[in-house]
């Protein structure tokens, strides 16, 4: 009998992901792409800002930072949504389910190719804006794991809500694989602290980790503190969200089976 | 050991009001080629489907090497393989690339050696290296039928193997399968509407119509009872006759 969960299938399955990336260059420099105009474009409103707003001044560095870590949380998001899209593009989920390969085996690899392809796009970005910009969030020092951790969890917990959705819903679903998480991006304060937002919004937003994790960055920037209240509310706000998911997305593929979804799923 | 592969004991599987399985019993022997005849729409692939857990009937029982398939289904999937027209391979990854996904999935020990078996034996090896999406859809079927046979299954379930090939690539297609069940003894349940397939390399045949099986019995012994040349025939004979039985049954109903 094959065990609950197999190092080898899931390792077998990120290759097949690797596969998929390494026979695309498009693929790949689109990992880099968005993260990278984004550092460009919030580089140069940081430059324009030193000198217009005492704000930003104060701390040159907080809206590269925060544009930084929202692509970490946006692409960890993409990471396992679009992955997950790529074998429903394929109608390959009758193959994958049909063979030993179990559930918890596949929501596996999606996290790790969904943390390569972060670090690839992500990292690319961060490494670029210090000779751009004299810039490195590697300043923030031993913090930044947090955040990154944090943030590319919370990716990952909608990532899966949304896999839920396009296989009980198909590929009319699919627009939401790219724009859902831009619902949360304005309560998230990831440019802004969230006592700016009107109080019965401030409520909501301290409902999601990616708020915490953007009020720690300010922490650290402008008073040179590492907040652990902020990284714990996060921590434990994820573990409740990462849960969820994965839970809705085993549910999700339960009914898929009842339905016989998992052969109908394509184009 | 049990003789007995795929044991089905009144399967139905409805899909809101329609039913698409209805109450289906059948036993697979160990080594038997077991046809599942039927037109479009007939319950096949939903049949196969449960057979491999991929569908969760709406009520019975499925035994595939004594496991119940819908409470341990992973004890047995290892041993099993199957390949359909409804599912497809990842278009971008090469042949290559597919194949060796799957080996790694199955668990397949020396990769390489077997790829390179399967290679020589599907005649796959000349385009190994190309994209999924480029190949014909007789190399697309060869591939299928590789990745089928990758862990060297011991039930190996085809839906419609031979759908939309070319008679001479259909030809290779069964002429392989007819060798390799010989050489290898695996068992086979072939979904299939071709009745000349059928006929060449079934050793027994399930006739289905609207999600029920009509007739069964070895091909040869279907024949001689409709007192026909072929299995078409009999095929034509048998949904005519459940034709004029529901059509008496509906006057019946409306008188």
């Amino acid at each position: 009998m094959s065990p609950a969960f197999s190092v080898r299938r899931v390792a077998a399955m990120v290759l097949r992901y690797l596969y998929l990336l390494r026979g695309s260059w498009p693929r790949i420099l689109e990992q880099a792409y968005w993260p990278t105009v984004q550092m460009i474009m919030w580089g140069f409103i940081t430059q324009f800002f030193v000198t217009n707003s005492s704000w930003v001044a104060h701390a040159a560095g907080v809206l590269l930072s925060a544009v930084l870590l929202w692509d970490v949380l946006f692409r960890a998001q993409l990471g396992v949504s679009v992955v997950f899209m790529e074998e429903m593009f394929a109608r390959n989920l009758g193959h994958l389910f049909a063979s030993p390969l179990r559930p918890q085996e596949l929501v596996a690899s999606l996290l790790v190719i969904s943390l390569f392809r972060t670090l690839l796009g992500v990292g690319t970005a961060a490494l670029l804006a210090i000779p751009l910009y004299r810039y490195s969030i590697f300043d923030l020092g031993l913090p930044l794991l947090g955040f990154f951790t944090n943030l590319l969890v919370f990716g990952w917990a909608i990532g899966f809500l949304i896999c839920g959705l396009l296989l009980r819903y198909g590929l009319g679903a699919e627009s939401l694989a790219w724009v859902a998480i831009f619902a949360i991006a304005p309560i998230s304060g990831i440019y802004y602290p969230i006592s700016t937002l009107p109080h019965w919004l401030q409520s909501v937003a301290w409902a999601i980790p990616s708020s915490y994790v953007f009020e720690g960055m300010r922490a650290v920037l402008f008073e040179h503190r590492f907040d652990r209240e902020l990284f714990l509310n996060a921590v434990v706000l994820n573990s409740v969200y990462l849960a969820v998911g994965i839970i809705v997305f085993f549910w999700v593929f339960r009914i898929a089976r009842v339905r016989g979804l998992l052969l109908q799923v394509g184009e | 050991m049990t003789d007995i592969v795929i044991d089905v004991n009144r399967l139905s599987k409805a899909y809101g009001s329609v039913l698409a399985v209805d109450e289906v019993s059948f036993r697979v022997q160990r080594g038997a080629v077991c046809g599942l005849l039927g037109t479009n729409g007939a319950g096949k692939t939903t049949t196969i489907a449960m057979l491999l857990g991929l569908i969760v009937p709406t009520s019975g029982q499925i035994t595939v090497f004594g496991e119940d398939i819908l409470r341990d289904r992973y004890r047995v999937l290892g041993r099993m393989n199957f390949s359909s027209p409804y599912v497809d391979l990842p278009q971008r990854l090469t042949v290559e690339e597919n194949l060796t996904v799957y080996a790694r999935l199955y668990g397949v020990r020396n990769v390489d050696k077997r790829l390179r078996q399967l290679g020589v034996d599907l005649e796959v090896a000349s385009f190994i290296k190309r994209p999924f999406r480029t190949l014909s859809a007789g190399q697309k079927t060869r591939v299928g039928l590789a990745k089928a046979l990758i862990n060297e299954p011991e039930l190996l379930l085809l839906d419609e193997p031979t759908a939309s090939l070319d008679p001479d690539t259909a030809d290779r297609v069964r002429s392989f399968l007819s060798s390799y069940q010989a050489s290898s003894g695996t068992t086979l349940l072939l979904a299939s509407h071709n009745m000349t397939e059928v006929e060449r390399i079934c050793t027994d045949v399930m006739i289905m119509r609207a999600g029920r099986i009509v007739d069964q019995g070895t091909p040869q012994g279907l024949i001689a009872r409709y007192g026909r040349g072929t299995m078409e025939e009999v095929f034509l004979d048998v949904m005519r006759e459940t034709n004029d039985r529901e059509t008496d049954r509906r006057r019946a109903a409306l008188s």
